[in-house]
């Protein structure tokens, strides 16, 4: 199928739920902090089928704001998954051919074990007692869930932004466990700006009155600063251009009203974006999320290239040409790093507008990258595993 | 297809097809859509892999099944460890680099043989339209006009030679090709275009 031809309103995947994996009870999961969380709860949603040989199933991993539910739509519900236009049947995931599994990270707000999930030892949210989590956790949650499966090999892990970061740490923690990796507007490393970047955005919640030392569960949320840091945030996704383009100086009202309302148009979609994103997420898991990806660093002291030594995957690195927050030449050390170590690797920087956004955006280029590269590590594998 | 594709070979592919070894790891320096390197996997089971600069060439050799990297060539070749391909090629490109002395003393790092097809400036078409026409020629193999040409370097098949032997690069193979096939004889003048093996000393 011509990528051209997607139909962005397609209903496939179709109708999906919501299900659960759960450690054993009685079973600690032991994160990279050395800490132990006393359960593990996955959400998790699949798409397709796994095939007898376990050898088709693609993990996706979403970013800071994403969840589970990837494709397809919820009972009742009118809004498909977040990836809706990448993963159903002819797709660039396509679920006539693989087995698509994506779960909420450790940490996040959307079913899995978080500070908003109960702690069994209370009966009550976690809070602040719940330990900080780190990339390489998140990543081990969704190896305990891909183990539950029996999956040995994962045919690809893709995602952008933080999803990125974790298909990365995927490759380098379990290299035998991935035939391929696409990571998408991305970084091996949170830089000093990206840091500084979430580091107003958690100023922002914790400094708001509400939040309580992160104890608002029974009382109100702190929403007006998580709504700020959801602002800022969406700065960062955008471009200039795509700014310029959305919204230029337009005013709201007819002309300037000399108060300080939101008289820019920008100023009340940020305003909206902002109200609208505290009603679908936990500020205390904001806290966490930011801060596991501003510990994220493959590269530590050493050289890059030594942190992929071990790496058996095929690699699609993907980068846009305006994403100022995971600019390119982050995605560019990555391949270099790759190249260094005589990894397979395609890189292509797709010139977009859309700033970091254009991950969630640029469905077209993309699917005519990822259903390709797909295709050429599925037709390997298969020769590998006929052999 | 695969009759239809032996067809539509171009001659410089054949050509490029015969020199590399089977099952050799080989990189393409300005790969285009891949189509060379397409050849060279199905034909002579290559392990290959491409740098592009074009978004479009790359969509198109991804959509072939080939690896292929995003960049210029000038600093694509700094990104890979020495002795890594088996051959380095430069068909058409190398007289499109910034700095085709860099490039090849890279390419020569990266891989043990280098593959460069060129056109060669000094075909006899060429003479004839500077001497007499009194313009910049253009001819099968250098088509384009002086502001449209992605043409940096100019050179000729006597240049070239001249070139290796003043840096101590051993000429393995080379190949001259007209538009009616082969060229033996005086290649500088009756050439559009040569492939050259070289590795060092």
């Amino acid at each position: 199928m011509n990528a051209k031809n997607i139909d962005k309103y397609t209903k496939e995947p179709g109708l999906v739920e919501l299900k659960y994996f759960n450690l054993p009870e009685g079973e600690m999961f032991l994160l990279e902090s050395g800490l132990k969380l006393p359960e593990l709860k996955i959400a998790y949603e699949t798409y397709g089928k796994l095939n007898a040989r376990k050898s088709n199933a693609v993990l996706i991993c979403h970013a800071l704001s994403g969840d589970a539910h990837a494709a397809g739509y919820y009972r009742g519900e009118k809004k498909p998954g977040w990836w809706h236009e990448m993963i159903g049947p002819g797709k660039a995931f396509d679920t006539d051919k693989y087995f698509v599994v994506c779960s909420n990270i450790i940490g996040g707000c959307k079913g899995s074990s978080g500070p908003n999930s109960l702690d069994p030892r209370t009966g009550k949210p976690y809070g602040l007692s719940f330990p900080l989590v780190t990339i390489k956790d998140m990543v081990n949650a969704q190896k305990v869930l891909i183990d539950s499966f029996g999956i040995k090999r994962l045919l690809s892990v893709c995602g952008g932004s933080m999803g990125g970061m974790q298909a990365l740490q995927w490759a380098v923690l379990y290299p035998d466990a991935v035939a391929s990796c696409i990571p998408i507007a991305t970084t091996y490393k949170h830089s000093a700006q990206q840091i500084a970047f979430s580091e107003v955005g958690r100023q922002a919640i914790m400094s708001d009155p509400a939040w309580n030392g992160g104890d608002y569960y029974e009382k109100g949320h702190p929403s007006a600063g998580l709504a700020v840091a959801r602002m800022i945030g969406h700065i960062t996704y955008m471009s200039n251009e795509s700014m310029e383009k959305k919204f230029g100086r337009v005013l709201k009202k007819e002309k300037l009203g000399y108060e300080f309302t939101s008289e820019f148009e920008v100023e009340g979609y940020l305003r909206y974006r902002g109200d609208s994103f505290v009603k679908r997420f936990d500020a205390n898991s904001y806290l966490y999320i930011t801060k596991a990806m501003d510990y994220f660093d493959l590269q530590k002291d050493d050289k890059l290239s030594k942190a992929f030594k071990e790496v058996a995957s095929r690699f699609m690195v993907i980068s846009f040409s305006s994403d100022w927050l995971y600019p390119s030449f982050q995605s560019k050390e990555i391949v270099k790093a790759l190249k260094m170590n005589g990894i397979d690797v395609t890189f292509c920087e797709i010139s977009s507008d859309y700033g970091h956004d254009a991950f969630l955006l640029e469905f077209e280029e993309e699917t005519k990258l990822i259903k390709h590269f797909l295709n050429t590590t599925h037709r390997r594998q298969k020769g590998h595993n006929d052999k | 297809m695969t009759s239809k594709r032996k067809e539509d070979l171009r001659i410089d592919h054949k050509v490029i097809g015969e020199m590399v070894s089977e099952g050799a790891t080989v990189l393409d320096l300005g790969c285009g859509d891949g189509d060379l390197l397409e050849y060279l996997v199905s034909n002579k089971k290559v392990r290959g892999s491409g740098v592009e600069i074009s978004e479009e060439a790359i969509y198109n050799c991804v959509e072939k099944g080939l690896s292929v990297s995003q960049g210029d060539i000038d600093s694509g070749l700094k990104e890979y460890p020495d002795g890594l391909f088996d051959f380095v090629i430069f068909n058409q490109t190398m007289q499109q680099v910034q700095d085709p002395l860099e490039a090849i003393k890279e390419a020569l790092r990266v891989g043990a043989k280098v593959i460069i097809g060129f056109p060669n400036f000094c075909h006899i078409n060429a003479r004839f339209q500077i001497f007499f026409g009194g313009h910049v020629p253009v001819t099968r193999s250098l088509p384009y006009a002086w502001y449209n040409t992605p043409n940096l370097h100019f050179l000729s098949v006597k240049d070239f030679l001249k070139f290796c032997s003043e840096r101590g690069l051993v000429v393995e193979k080379k190949v001259f090709l007209s538009d009616r096939g082969p060229v033996r004889f005086i290649p500088n003048l009756l050439a559009l275009n040569a492939i050259f093996q070289i590795t060092r000393r």
